[in-house]
């Protein structure tokens, strides 16, 4: 291979594979200076793999990665991060307790003329610096723990400044933070471009992928499938790229919703959280929830739910005046809940599939507390049939499973309970395209069922695309209730910064 | 034993089992004594107090919870047992059921304390642990209570058809508990209470319900364990059963049950007290001083668990 200074990163031919299944097949990539460099592909397509072969977190089968025209060979993590690559990690890896500073340069402390003797003065301003520079006002003795998680996932950019990164990896950066952080992390994220960083890219949501790279490179099944610039691109064709089939109509066909009203929400209340919220979702309608993260969504789904209290108002489940103080109450009523937070309110990760899907309706399949184990296999093999599950079988732990998967698991356990309404909460959120296809289906077989679905979501395409009727939220209260037609994207954007 | 092997899907057990089979293998050849049918009659029937409090404590480490007052439990159970089991007093079935109900009302509290209070059950139960210890002494006046009736150290010392009778609830209480944790609704919820507490929660369980079982269960062993310790050396001991609750914990996690919770099996825990009861009559048969066995037993407990953690990466 020739040697090409002017490129910070090659990838020749790089393939790995685990226990004989092909991770990675002769990928390729280039990036340039300057250029933010998205790498697409659905879930298990070989993304993540990938990255961390580039952070020496894994050695490749062969192939080469080159960084600006010198290879790296067995490089492991301390190697790459002094050759100058770093990567901002989907789940923080931060340390709570430590100071912003401490964070930025944990593992590379500076000491005074006692070589074990922390110099906190030079660390705290050098840490003000970055941030400064970065045009970030947190304090660099603030601990981390009372960071948001945009200003944690800042931290980390600074610590890679700081560690005179190169080539920054960002996973998934715009996953748990609002728009506004949004904002402010693509501001960076140009002003990294112009000093030169070269910046490889990963997420899920589409809109952000145009409005932020230069250069798109497609994985799929680990295979390498193309690198266009994004300027050649558009959704459909990347959607194609990506799941190798066309996707026509993502969303189904809306059909009107008659039936009579199952929830009821009038006034609820909760004091400095939301206030006022009103709606009614009949049989068979969809509702969704929009709004900037941290309007109030959430909230209002838990206090339904009986997660949280709720200071005043009313909820009516057909047509009855209903108090709940906790999942337990609102389950036996017919409310069901799938929670945003699917690693933490969603699923048993060392229980099988069987034993998560039958987790809320267990009496149902006992008899005097004694389980009746075959009665719970019908159930969840017809699930997982319905559901499309991909597994090896219901004993299989969900823990196993891709997060596409295992969100359709605790889908299954709700609906398991026979809800009269159920809550979606970002039911599609970090799932791959043709999972997201599927539970757009599975919200539609719902809704034929006599379901009525209060849907959140992020992502006003979903919005747009499944919703009857469309409550906006901002900072706690209610700014609009959209009818399908009348709806559009700039629309809902204008109530929910209202 | 075949089965029992190929049955076992757990890696951890399977690998503790493994080594459970070896060394007794190895006790088998080295000395000729230990393979015989008194032997293991005396191994069993000495396991069986821990067997039971390690049964107890399973239930609690599975869903995440430690209990650290079996042995003051053991003290009270003992001691209220043997006060009602004088001869010509009461019938037998009163300091038993008495005694019993002791060890589940003490479970009971931990278990409220912990659920109402959200203070962590090392804390609680270790409270528990010095009042228990309390109790029994002021229950007994700080004197052992001897003279009990024969009918009731029949429970320790009696046999049923040429079976010791402590062995046979051992295999009672193993088949219940075993049961209780694998085919029942409330067995289901403990591996989900401690798998992950939070989804739990917002799939319907009554956390505290479960987690008021778990102790309550646990300090109905433990209430069982007193009886039988009574019984056995015939004397309600207000100083008996001290560090039995490391035993038994050392037991479930030799077993392979998880501290961090949401899993762990009764025959993990079975074969681990059998475990810690063959090192130690192995090594009184090989004439090693208790001093060393001490120091096997804590390299054991470490070892299993590093075993345990190894298969887990695999």
């Amino acid at each position: 291979m020739t040697r090409r200074p002017d490129q910070l990163l090659q990838v020749r031919n790089l393939s790995k594979s685990f226990v004989g299944v092909k991770a990675l097949d002769q990928v390729q990539l280039d990036l340039k200076k300057g250029e933010v460099h998205a790498v697409m592909g659905e879930n298990g397509a070989g993304k993540s793999t990938f990255m961390k072969i580039l952070m020496g977190l894994l050695s490749p089968d062969s192939g080469e990665i080159w960084l600006e025209g010198d290879i790296l060979k067995n490089a492991d993590v301390n190697e790459t991060l002094k050759r100058g690559i770093s990567m901002i990690h989907q789940e923080m890896l931060v340390v709570p307790e430590l100071t912003v500073a401490q964070n930025i340069f944990l593992g590379r402390e500076k000491t005074n003329w006692l070589p074990f003797w922390l110099n906190d003065a030079y660390t705290n301003a050098q840490a003000e610096a970055i941030l400064q520079q970065m045009g970030v006002n947190i304090a660099p003795t603030t601990l981390l723990k009372h960071l948001s998680v945009a200003e944690m996932q800042m931290v980390e950019i600074a610590k890679a400044i700081s560690n005179n990164a190169k080539v920054i990896i960002m996973d998934e950066p715009t996953s748990a933070i609002s728009d506004k952080e949004v904002a402010t992390l693509f501001k960076i994220i140009k002003d990294l471009k112009q000093q030169g960083v070269g910046i490889l890219y990963i997420s899920h949501k589409m809109d952000e992928i145009f409005q932020i790279s230069d250069t798109i490179t497609v994985l799929r099944d680990g295979q390498y499938i193309g690198t266009k610039p994004a300027s050649d691109l558009d959704q459909p064709t990347l959607i194609s790229m990506m799941v190798g089939r066309e996707i026509t109509h993502l969303f189904p066909e809306i059909v009107p919703a008659k039936g009579e009203v199952v929830l009821s929400v009038k006034q609820l209340t909760r004091q400095g959280v939301f206030s006022d919220i009103t709606f009614e979702v009949r049989k068979g309608e969809v509702l969704g929830l929009a709004g900037l993260m941290g309007a109030g969504r959430t909230e209002v789904a838990r206090a339904i739910f009986g997660l949280d209290r709720y200071d005043s108002g009313e909820i009516q489940l057909n047509g009855k005046t209903v108090r709940v103080h906790s999942p337990a109450e609102a389950i036996a009523l017919g409310i069901g809940y799938v929670s945003e937070d699917r690693k933490g309110l969603g699923f048993i990760p060392a229980m099988t599939i069987q034993d998560n899907i039958t987790l809320s309706s267990l009496p149902q399949h006992a008899k005097a507390g004694w389980v009746i184990t075959d009665s719970e296999a019908t159930v969840a093999t017809h699930m997982m049939q319905n559901l499309r599950i991909k597994a090896t079988g219901a004993a299989q732990k969900v823990s196993h499973l891709s997060g596409g998967n295992q969100q359709k698991v605790v889908i299954a356990k709700v609906l398991q309970a026979a809800p009269d309404v159920v809550i979606l909460d970002e039911p599609t959120r970090g799932i791959d395209i043709g999972a997201k296809f599927e539970i757009y289906k599975l919200i539609h077989d719902l809704t034929a069922q006599g379901i009525a679905v209060v849907m959140i979501s992020s992502e006003l395409p979903e919005i747009l695309g499944l919703s009857h009727r469309i409550l906006v939220l901002s900072k706690g209260k209610q700014t609009a209730l959209l009818s399908n037609t009348e709806a559009t994207q700039d629309k809902i954007m204008k109530f929910a910064m209202q | 034993m075949n089965t029992l092997l190929t049955r076992s899907k757990n890696l951890g057990q399977y690998g503790i089992f493994g080594a459970f089979l070896v060394i007794c293998l190895g006790l088998a050849v080295v000395n000729p004594q230990f393979m015989t049918v008194s032997n293991w009659t005396i191994i069993i029937t000495q396991v069986s107090i821990n067997a039971l409090l390690a049964f107890g404590v399973t239930f609690v480490i599975i869903t995440g919870g430690i209990d650290l007052s079996l042995g003051s439990i053991v003290a009270v159970t003992g001691v209220v047992a043997a006060s009602l089991a004088h001869p010509d007093t009461y019938p037998v079935v009163v300091p038993i059921g008495v005694g019993f109900l002791s060890g589940v009302a003490m479970g009971a509290l931990n278990g409220l304390v912990i659920t109402k209070s959200k203070v962590p059950p090392f804390i609680v139960t270790l409270g528990m642990m010095t009042i228990g210890r309390g109790l029994a002494l002021i229950l007994s006046k700080g004197r052992p209570i001897s003279n009990l009736s024969d009918s009731f150290n029949f429970i320790g010392g009696g046999s049923v058809v040429g079976i010791p009778f402590p062995i046979l609830i051992l295999v009672v209480f193993f088949v219940i508990c075993t049961l209780l944790l694998k085919k029942t609704v409330l067995g289901r919820y403990i591996y989900a209470v401690g798998g992950n507490e939070q989804a739990a929660m917002a799939s319907g369980i009554r956390v505290n319900k479960v987690k008021m079982a778990v102790y309550t269960l646990c300090g109905g062993l433990a209430g069982l364990a007193g009886i039988l310790l009574t019984a056995r050396i015939t004397t309600g001991q207000p100083n008996a059963g001290a560090g039995f609750e490391l035993d038994a914990i050392a037991a479930a996690i030799i077993g392979g049950t998880s501290t961090s919770g949401g899993t762990g099996t009764m025959m993990g825990t079975l074969i681990g007290a059998l475990l810690i009861g063959v090192i130690s009559n192995g090594l009184d048969l090989l004439n090693v001083t208790s001093y060393y066995q001490q120091v096997v037993m804590g390299a054991i407990i470490i070892g299993a668990v590093v075993l345990d953690s190894w298969n887990q990466k695999k």
